[in-house]
């Protein structure tokens, strides 16, 4: 894995709807994905993960609008350019083919009226038209068959495949044409334990031959710490802390990550008891001043009801956390 | 296949049922049409020649129900539909095969014109929503809300009289005969145009809203989402994705609004006496003409029927969903 950066997100504003009442779902968020890394996004539900990964593809459904920041793409070949400045005709080339999205439904992801072997093609007639009818079938095949699906459901329609694999179709679309970053929105999340394993384990399988970058948002922390090489916790729009996998597991210096990390089981280990975290997520209309986490903070003090605590290395290593218990040493970004 | 074949049983049951009332209705109605014939002739007619009204019209008395409703059946598979006592001693079938092509083309056309435009403003309305489409909608509820008769006589008010282009009745102009030739062709147009327009004005909206909806609910699936983010072209989200599935309910409807187009505007054709089927039926009824009657409502019967089966398969070919596999 290098550390070359594939995409830089920048102080990145997204809110729902206009003027005062506007809700500031993700909050100048820095976020930096490297080439052939598997970065995790978790948080509680409106913690503003989804919010981020349709933000950072443009894919916000009105009322959302992207309200500042900058999302850098670093391509294979050539300049980087910022992904929210791109024209139409630019961000339709640039969607899937350097960035795709496994989404949430996994159910619903697929249209019910056509069949797989459209949906397949169609993101290849649209940005591969110079390929021949037989060669975008062919692709389309060698897809399924990258993700075990055989390639005889090609005309097969969406209800006539189980839910599992729905998801690795849309995973091996995702894949058809290439992309350098795939971010997976709570991908297996409607699937049953066993099957989420199987697919993420391919996925990574995949990741190592095909050295593609993800993105795997989810709110499963155990997932992320199995799966991921670095993780972000985000709470109330912001990111509160970001390091390698194993540092969360074995040491996370948010008290907010702490709490995610005691509300599951682990396998291996003494037991103990499950805490979870107190209180409710906040309200993004009225958040809580100064660190938007203090109001449920077991170790809050007095600084924090008052002031926002930035993101920051607390030591020389290359983490970074947003609490006022791990003052500044030397801001990110 | 075996699912169409279902279907087309059921509906050949369907159209026993209701050919089978068609013939116990009439007979159920107090008063009978020798009775109202009588009537009509003044007296004037021998017994002889009520007794062989009476056979004629079916109504033998030395007749068991039974035996009628095979001679029914059998006429009904020749083609006779008895006679019209309006149109003495035309057959009710000659009637209906002279008025149906009028209906059939007036409001045939227009339900499809109608059907056509209004769902495409609807597309454009729901995918566009928030733009100046979004200002079609009061109007075209305020249209729907309109009874087209209502609109029909408004129309013969404001654009009809002596100095118009527009006739306010019938479906050609006095003096010509029926013909494929050129005095006639301009002027069955010409006479079309009134009534067609009102059932366009009146029937389109309804097309628009309910595509329109159809059009912001598909909106909204996380497919049309993925089509976004697939990099395909707006062009083709909107009609590929949002417009081919938000489709289904109106083609049904329109399948549904086929089978109306023979008893479904009655009123327009009374407001504007076009020659055809509805107004017929309207003439009927006021001349108690059962044989005529019972023909109008074979013919409706039968082509609701039709238009059911039609948006049965349409259904089967558009949506995968409700094709049943092996």
């Amino acid at each position: 894995m290098s550390s070359t950066p594939v995409l830089e997100i920048r102080n990145l504003n997204v809110e729902y709807g206009l003027g005062d009442q506007a809700v500031r779902a993700v909050r100048d968020v820095n976020l930096t994905l490297h080439r052939g890394e598997v970065l995790g996004l978790a948080g509680e539900s409106g913690s503003g993960k989804s919010t981020l990964a349709y933000g950072m593809t443009r894919l916000l459904a009105p009322p959302g609008v992207i309200t500042g920041g900058e999302v850098i793409y670093h391509p294979e070949k050539g300049e980087a350019y910022d992904v929210l400045g791109l024209s139409d005709r630019h961000l339709q080339a640039f969607r899937w083919a350097e960035t795709a999205i496994v989404f949430q439904g996994a159910m619903n992801s697929l249209n019910p009226v056509h069949k797989i072997s459209t949906q397949l093609t169609d993101v290849l007639r649209a940005h591969r038209p110079e390929m021949s009818e037989a060669a975008r079938n062919a692709r389309a095949r060698e897809m399924l068959k990258l993700v075990g699906i055989a390639a005889d459901r090609m005309e097969a329609y969406p209800h006539q495949l189980s839910g599992g694999m729905r998801q690795r179709v849309m995973i091996g679309m995702a894949l058809i044409l290439q992309p350098q970053v795939v971010i997976m929105d709570e991908p297996t999340t409607a699937l049953d334990v066993v099957m989420q394993r199987q697919i993420l384990g391919q996925l990574i399988e995949l990741r190592e031959r095909l050295g593609f970058s993800v993105i795997f948002i989810t709110h499963d922390l155990s997932l992320l710490v199995e799966f991921s090489n670095r993780i972000a916790i985000m709470y109330g729009g912001r990111i509160v802390e970001e390091a390698a996998a194993a540092a969360i597991y074995k040491d996370s210096l948010h008290p907010y990550s702490q709490g995610l990390l005691g509300s599951f089981p682990s396998l291996r280990g003494p037991r103990r008891e499950l805490t979870g975290i107190p209180g409710t997520p906040p309200d993004l209309k009225g958040m809580p001043s100064g660190c938007s986490f203090h109001p449920r903070c077991p170790k809050a003090f007095e600084p924090c009801s008052t002031n926002i605590p930035v993101l920051a290395r607390p030591d020389d290593s290359p983490r970074s956390v947003a609490c006022w218990l791990h003052p500044v040493k030397e801001p990110v970004g | 296949m075996k699912y169409f074949l279902q279907r087309v049983a059921f509906y050949l049951f369907t159209a026993w049922a209701a050919i089978t009332l068609n013939f116990f209705i009439p007979r159920m109605v107090p008063g009978d049409p020798v009775q109202a014939l009588i009537t009509k002739f003044q007296g004037q007619l021998s017994s002889k020649a009520i007794e062989s009204l009476y056979v004629l019209f079916g109504l033998d008395k030395d007749k068991s129900v039974w035996q009628e409703y095979l001679d029914y059946w059998n006429q009904l598979f020749h083609g006779d539909l008895g006679l019209s006592f309006t149109f003495f001693p035309t057959p009710v079938s000659e009637i209906i095969s002279s008025s149906l092509p009028w209906t059939l083309t007036l409001v045939g056309i227009t339900t499809v014109i109608s059907f056509f435009l209004g769902t495409g403003l609807g597309v454009l309305a729901g995918w566009r929503r928030g733009s100046w489409a979004d200002g079609l909608l009061p109007v075209t509820t305020f249209l729907s809300s309109v009874p087209y008769f209502w609109l029909g006589i408004i129309a013969i008010y404001l654009l009809t009289g002596p100095d118009s282009f527009f006739p306010s009745s019938g479906g050609f102009g006095s003096g010509l005969v029926p013909a494929w030739d050129q005095y006639f062709i301009p002027s069955a147009i010409q006479h079309s145009l009134l009534p067609a327009l009102t059932i366009l004005i009146s029937s389109v909206s309804g097309w628009i809203l309910s595509m329109r909806n159809m059009m912001v609910t598909v909106s909204s699936e996380d497919y049309i989402t993925v089509a976004h983010a697939k990099g395909l072209s707006d062009r083709r989200v909107a009609l590929s994705y949002a417009a081919r599935n938000a489709l289904l309910p109106n083609v049904s409807g329109f399948a549904l609004s086929l089978g109306f187009i023979v008893g479904g505007t009655l009123l327009v054709e009374i407001v504007f006496s076009y020659p055809g089927v509805g107004f017929q039926l309207f003439q009927a009824l006021g001349a108690q003409d059962y044989p005529l009657m019972q023909g109008i409502f074979l013919i409706i019967t039968i082509s609701v029927l039709v238009a059911n089966l039609i948006a049965d398969v349409a259904y089967l070919l558009l949506d995968p969903r409700t094709r049943k596999e092996g």
